[in-house]
């Protein structure tokens, strides 16, 4: 790697920053294994408790939460009830639960400081049930907060679909 | 296909079914399409979608494409998105502002009140043709209420104010409620899903709150859970008692109920006290504009209104917004759903409303998904034939509550009509004198 060569949002390709991408892969790995393995009392502590996790509508992939209809606006209070409520037998959409596979690449850092990194990386969400199985595609954009020892915790999670209406699972029923 | 006996109905039995055929079958779709969706008046867009002259969406509805468009002359029209030569569609984004719509095909352009305005070497035509005035073609009736623009694709239909007949009343206390906050405004996004259940299955599931304790009992959870920690009661989520399920003139139907959490203007007791006083101020600034009986039923009932056939209209508990839906095939729908907002409504308002419309009714709510669960799940049932008919039957004989079934059997009762070639249902109701608009209903100030 040739030093100073930076990458389009000018986050400099050092060993440092390299290093730092394979600590935020790493941690969005386990993420997605704790997703495809339905635990999501882990998968929630994984969030800081001003954590934002955010779904736009299909037609308006930059949406803002305050003003745009959004398929999820979840605090980490509505988060909680989220995971509670896929915890239930009486969440019928997903009981029994769908089988999920998690496919996460092309793994960016947009933004480092001192205290958080942003992170953007594509993904496709395969579920299957009742004998159908498909893919949400599209790009996740978070912002990671920094702790002691080199881990993180999730301040903002952002699943940007690229699907232009929800044909084949016709909801958001599973965690994206 | 024996059409008349896809319903029976015996009142003094108090029985009402449906043959299941009416759900599934191809012969069934291909008559709705000739004798319901082709001389029904059909919802196309709210005129706070495009604001500003030259301001367009694009919208399919009953499969043809449309272009719902704000003329430079601030005239709003409805014309089909076909090119007078070979027919490519003209506009090919779903949302924009145009000064001209130039097919890429030939290049022939229109103006945005369809006028053709320009085709490549012209001098390749005669002069006949060059003379003619030719626009795009509109759908033969174009009518709007309350913001709100229809379509008709029939010869000779009724207006669109005498088909929305009585519903309007309902219509009318959502409008007004919001006109002393600007009115209603759509917001930026589309939820755009498909569901794997005959469309008329939507219609049912709108307007019935029988299902609510079973199939949406997570969300009710959740919601007690939130206010327990608040320290406020557990949700009445509906008070049953005093509700009501409403056959309307020309297969229209309703659902009102009275909770709490309306923006306008009946708050949760979760949402913090200065927005607690701001819906108190709306909700007294209704009652002395409009009067105490109709200021409470615009601040405290929420209305689950259906225009027949697949338009819903839902001022509710979370939030405001319309739906529509379109069978493409017996088996399967596409839902496409919008939300509206006052255009001066406090910005901690609209939070909470739009946090109740996320929380619950999209497809990435808590409520909606199971919805669809459960439409599929008939849809799946539906595959057996030996189980012949559905049964309609709650609340036939008494006044109906929301989660009766009058509602469900109004649509039906007009669907069954048209699809036999009449105008429409003698009645819609179960009985000849329907309950009074708006109900008489005891609201809680």
């Amino acid at each position: 790697m040739t030093a100073g060569t930076a990458n389009a949002d000018g986050v400099p390709a050092s060993q440092d920053n390299l290093l730092l991408r394979l600590a935020v892969e790493y941690f969005l790995f386990e993420e997605a294994a704790h997703l495809d393995n339905w635990r999501l009392d882990e998968w929630l502590s994984l969030f800081t408790k001003d954590a934002r996790y955010l779904v736009p509508t299909t037609d308006l992939p930059d949406g803002d939460p305050a003003r745009d209809m959004m398929f999820i606006d979840d605090d980490y209070e509505r988060l909680k009830g989220r995971v509670t409520r896929l915890k239930s037998r009486h969440a019928h959409r997903e009981y029994p639960s769908s089988r999920t596979r998690r496919l996460i690449t092309n793994v960016r850092l947009t933004r480092i400081d001192a205290s958080e990194v942003e992170v953007e990386a594509s993904f496709a969400v395969y579920r299957s049930r009742n004998e159908m199985i498909a893919p949400y595609v599209g790009i996740y954009r978070y912002t990671l907060a920094r702790q002691d020892g080199g881990a993180f915790l999730i301040r903002r999670r952002r699943a940007e679909l690229d699907l232009e209406r929800l044909t084949d699972h016709g909801a958001v029923s599973i965690i994206l | 296909m024996d059409l008349a006996n896809l319903i029976i109905e015996d009142a003094a039995a108090g029985l009402f079914r449906v043959h299941r055929s009416a759900l599934t079958s191809t012969e069934i779709m291909t008559l709705e399409q000739e004798r319901i969706f082709a001389r029904s008046w059909l919802y196309v867009g709210h005129d706070s979608e495009v604001p500003e002259p030259g301001d367009y969406r694009r919208r399919m509805v009953a499969g043809r494409p449309l272009i719902f468009v704000r003329g430079r002359d601030r005239i709003i029209r409805v014309l089909i998105n076909s090119c007078l030569h070979r027919g490519a569609l003209v506009c090919r984004t779903d949302v924009g502002n145009a000064s001209a719509f130039q097919c890429f095909y030939h290049g022939w352009s229109y103006d945005t009140a369809g006028k053709l305005i320009g085709v490549p070497d012209a001098e390749g035509y005669s002069a006949e043709f060059n003379n003619r005035e030719q626009e795009l073609v509109s759908p033969p009736h174009v009518d709007s209420y309350r913001g709100m623009y229809f379509v008709n694709f029939g010869k000779s239909v009724p207006s669109l104010r005498d088909h929305l007949g009585n519903a309007r009343e309902l219509i009318d206390l959502t409008m007004d409620s919001a006109e002393p906050l600007g009115g209603w405004t759509i917001i930026r996004g589309t939820a755009k899903f498909r569901i794997r259940a005959n469309w008329k299955l939507l219609a049912e599931n709108s307007t019935d709150n029988y299902h609510f304790r079973t199939v949406h009992r997570t969300y009710t959870e959740y919601l007690t859970e939130r206010r327990e920690r608040a320290g406020a009661p557990a949700p009445s989520v509906n008070r049953i008692n005093n509700s009501r399920s409403l056959a309307l003139d020309n297969g229209h139907v309703a659902m009102l109920t009275q909770s709490v959490g309306r923006a306008i203007a009946n708050p949760s007791p979760v949402w913090s006290q200065e927005a607690v006083a701001e819906t108190r101020r709306v909700r007294d600034e209704l009652v002395k504009i409009y009067g105490e009986e109709r200021g409470l039923q615009m601040a405290t009932v929420s209305r689950f209104l259906i225009i027949f056939p697949n338009y819903a209209f839902q001022d509710t508990q979370s939030g405001f917004r319309v739906r529509q839906w379109w069978p493409t095939s017996p088996g399967e729908m596409e839902v496409n759903q919008w939300e509206f907002i006052p255009r001066r409504e406090r910005a901690d308002l609209t939070a909470y409303r739009l946090e109740g419309a996320a929380m619950f009714l999209g497809p990435g709510g808590l409520g909606t998904p199971d919805d669809i669960e459960a439409l599929e799940s008939c849809q799946i049932g539906f595959g057996a034939p030996e189980v012949e008919w559905s049964d309609i039957s709650r609340g036939m004989q008494r006044l109906p509550r929301s989660d009766d079934e009058l509602a469900a059997r109004g649509f039906w009762r007009q669907w069954h009509a048209l699809i036999q070639g009449l105008d429409g249902a003698a009645r819609t109701g179960d009985v000849a004198a329907p309950d009074s608009l708006p109900p008489k209903m005891e609201l809680r100030a």
